[in-house]
């Protein structure tokens, strides 16, 4: 482990930092913990030192500084295989580069019996593949996580129903047509410049009835592929009696293949093969595009649920205490929840009396007392002195239960949102097919035309009209948008989010954990030394509880402490230094206020550090933003009148409801709805997660209650709330975009259709006419870029 | 001009073979990881 020498070898005693995670260390000294030298030796020892030259270091990951190990039971999470190996997959917290990569692997690399350990760095998850007993997952992760990583299992059920098989399909239908439109459009050219005036004019019949014969062998089994995605869409649409965007598609490249085989038998002159083909081609990059930026979007929002799930830590009968899965929690089981844990389990408190801080269940900001017979719900934080929770069943009559209920009514009761592309194609499918057939009638019983010339001449007009540039219209504008929010670190889940919210009016905010910050912050103005609160902080820097994470956070980064003790549900102990519970670490009686820290040094009075929500640094300027765009804010709280009031009198809001419960809050919501306007709706807590769902659109901070981040349509990430007001002003620009998109190809429709109609349409006209329409909708899209998000 | 029947023949092949690469590339799994196997590649001595 790290020597001595190591710890103290001189360096220049100005700003240091730790050689290992590059956080400041105490001056003089090359790590800032133990936990960082031994990592740093291990990494020497293996060989990997070329790890440090080698890495880029992103300051918006969580440092590489060692915590202590969590024990956890892994073994829920490990599948075995046939033939007895195991696998396990891990989210990864904490990967920096690709230097990471290489170093996680190296370092599995050397386990005799891990057939592979891999990290997918897109993903940020490492797979685990042994052969021998399921307890070598623990050593595994263990060899991992020595480096400052943290692993955090992923349950195998969700991994096998959220392993999407729809994006490989679409991609190799995307292979498929792309390959097809390739070599049909080859021959295609052959035969333009072949055909009486063309470039060379002189292919004979027979030669260009061979390249049509080509055509369609290479086309219809490809069209028939790759324009599933299409045709199974649009049936569903049509047995449902509606219509969407993939019936005027399926019906136009359907017809238009169709006319071109009967062409083909017949030895006519003119084919669509390409036009069909190339068409899917186009179509399918959009669905692939799309389809891929949602799934990203969709995979770190899960992500970042599973790094947040908290272990417990459950009382065995011998006194033994036995950390465990949430799920493997069994009812009647006791659990024991110390100081800044959350409680993990829905329960009733048998043993112990404490402050807890239900902010992310009920969104009252004080904390409430807890002692006997307490009912405590998961995701409530307790505050100060241990507690012993007897965990009970969800039953009905809990409020998660009764929140799940009440989201399942909301859900049911929102009406089908109809996106924009398919509102158009109700208006637009009807008007082209009718077109073609009246173009078909005119020049067969009016002009008396043979009916297979009139035939060709009504399907030249599906395929000029057929929605080309109208489906990507869409779709393109919305994989710039979801890119652009996501690299700013907002997931938008839902594929319709971006034109919901462009349409919002309204905000509605939940105070507590949405306004505030998610976690607690050192009260301003208490007097203490700035060297307490230095020392205070070398020592939560190596703990995980939230308060010690925000004494930290009002330090800022410091060296941790020699030789830190945690007590679990006291405080954390270096030396004669404390920090923790009041009864920890002072010998003063006296009720504890509010969440609250002590600090007891030898020959020192003790220090207490209080803790209080405070409100996100940008909420001011955010709800400014918002109301220059227009939108009425809102406040909806559970919280009491007397903390609701001072927020809503400071940031200006007329509007705001306090003390309101799940059930009161739908009906708020639904008020708003039912006058017409359209609500976007921010909140955490379990008791938001109704209304959440209950809203036009919704979004939640990372730091959401699980369910609630489950419902809502767009997660962000961080400690501001300006993407609130990002989100809708990118979304606002998307539509202008897609508007235009669509201007633009219908535009291009009516200057073409009475070409068509008329008969002047060549299938080279066509192609030509079709891939530069698409081409001017891609560009104008690609305009959304290179905005600030 | 019996030549544009080998020539048609050759080019589906030719073609044909490079779209089923693809798809065996596809279902390898080679496209799972884009960014990762960008950053691979600075690393030469993976000893697996």
């Amino acid at each position: 482990m790290g020597g001595g020498d190591e710890l103290s070898s001189p360096l220049s005693p100005a700003e240091t930092t730790c050689i290992h995670c590059n956080l400041p260390s105490t001056s003089g000294r090359r790590f800032c913990c133990p936990g960082c030298a031994a990592a740093y030796e291990t990494i020497e020892t293996l060989g990997l030192g070329r790890y440090y030259a080698q890495r880029i270091l992103d300051p918006t990951i969580r440092a590489l500084r060692p915590e202590p190990p969590e024990r956890r039971d892994l073994s829920r999470f490990i599948v075995t295989r046939a033939d007895g190996s195991h696998e396990l997959t891990l989210a990864v917290d904490g990967l920096q580069c690709g230097a990471c990569v290489w170093l996680i692997e190296s370092v599995l690399a050397r386990e005799p019996d891990l057939l592979q350990g891999r990290v997918n760095m897109t993903t940020r998850r490492l797979r685990l593949h042994w052969r021998g007993a399921t307890e070598r997952a623990a050593s595994l992760a263990e060899a991992v996580e020595r480096f400052g990583y943290r692993l955090v299992p992923f349950d195998p059920a969700s991994l096998a129903a959220a392993r999407d098989s729809t994006d490989r399909a679409l991609i190799r239908a995307l292979a498929v047509a792309g390959f097809a439109a390739a070599n049909v459009m080859l021959l295609s050219i052959g035969i333009w410049a072949g055909e009486a005036g063309g470039l060379l004019h002189d292919m004979g019949p027979a030669t260009r009835d061979l390249l049509h014969w080509f055509s369609a062998l290479i086309a219809m089994p490809a069209i028939a592929y790759a324009g599933r995605p299409f045709f199974v869409s649009a049936a569903a649409a049509l047995r449902q009696m509606r219509t969407n965007m993939d019936v005027p598609i399926s019906l136009g490249v359907i017809l238009v293949t169709g006319m071109s085989l009967v062409q083909t038998m017949q030895g006519g002159v003119h084919t669509y093969f390409d036009s069909a083909i190339t068409l899917l081609f186009f179509l399918l990059i959009g669905r692939v595009l799309d389809h891929r930026a949602r799934s990203q979007a969709r995979a770190t929002a899960e992500q970042l649920l599973t790094l947040r799930a908290v272990d417990v830590a459950v009382l065995q009968s011998d006194g033994s205490i036995e950390r465990r899965g949430q799920h493997a929690v069994a009812s009647g089981d006791r659990v024991l929840v110390g100081l800044g844990e959350q409680i993990g389990v829905d329960g009733v408190v048998e043993r112990g009396t404490s402050m807890l801080d239900a902010s992310l269940v009920t969104g009252e900001s004080l904390p409430v007392a807890a002692a006997a017979g307490t009912q405590v719900f998961a995701g409530t934080v307790n505050l100060g002195e241990t507690l012993i929770v007897r965990a009970t069943a969800t039953g009905s009559g809990t409020l998660l239960a009764e929140c799940a209920r009440l989201i399942e009514a909301a859900e049911a009761r929102h009406s089908r949102f109809v996106r924009l592309a398919d509102r158009v194609a109700r208006r637009y499918a009807p008007a082209v097919h009718l077109t073609a057939l009246l173009t078909f009638v005119w020049w067969y019983f009016a002009a008396g035309v043979p009916a297979v010339q009139a035939l060709l001449t009504a399907s030249a007009v599906l395929i000029i009209t057929c929605p080309c540039a109208l489906a990507l219209a869409v779709p393109v504008v919305q994989v710039i948008a979801t890119g652009g929010l996501f690299r700013a670190g907002v997931l938008l889940k839902s594929p319709t989010a971006l034109e919901r919210l462009a349409d919002v009016d309204t905000v509605v905010f939940d105070k507590t954990g949405t306004l505030t910050a998610p976690a607690m912050a050192l009260v301003a103005g208490q007097s203490f030394d700035p060297d307490a609160l230095r020392v205070a902080a070398s020592l939560a820097a190596g703990s995980r509880h939230p308060l010690a994470r925000s004494l930290l956070a009002a330090s800022g980064p410091v060296a941790v402490a020699d030789d830190v003790v945690e007590r679990p549900g006291q405080g954390i102990q270096a030396g004669d230094v404390r920090l923790g519970s009041r009864a920890f670490a002072s010998a003063l009686d006296g009720d504890t206020a509010g969440p609250e820290l002590w600090l007891s040094r030898p020959g020192c009075e003790p220090v207490c550090f209080r803790f209080a929500e405070t409100l996100r640094a940008d909420v001011a300027t955010t709800l400014n933003r918002l109301r220059r765009l227009g939108l009425d804010v809102h406040l909806l709280s559970g919280d009491h009148a007397a903390a609701v009031a001072p927020v809503a009198a400071a940031l200006d809001i007329a509007s705001w409801q306090s003390g309101r419960t799940p059930v009161q809050k739908v009906a708020a919501v639904e008020a708003l709805l039912a006058s017409g306007r359209k609500v976007l709706m921010v909140g955490d807590g379990l008791n938001d997660g109704p209304s959440l769902a209950a809203a036009s659109v919704s979004a939640s901070p990372a730091s959401a209650a699980d369910i609630s981040q489950t419902v809502a349509d767009v997660v962000f990430q961080g400690n501001l709330l300006a993407p609130v007001a990002a989100v809708i002003e990118t979304a606002r620009r998307a539509r202008n975009v897609m508007r235009q998109n669509l201007a633009l190809s219908v535009g291009y429709n009516v200057l073409m259709v009475p070409l068509a109609v008329a008969g002047f349409v060549t299938p080279w006209l066509a192609a030509v006419a079709m891939s530069s329409s698409s081409l001017l909708v891609l560009a104008n899209s690609f305009r959304l870029r290179g905005r600030p998000a | 001009m019996n030549v544009i029947l080998y020539l048609l023949g050759a080019s589906l092949i030719l073609g044909g073979g490079g779209l089923a690469i693809f798809l065996w590339s596809l279902r390898s799994g080679q496209y799972d990881d884009l960014e990762g196997a960008a950053n691979r590649i600075l690393f030469d001595d993976n000893e697996r």
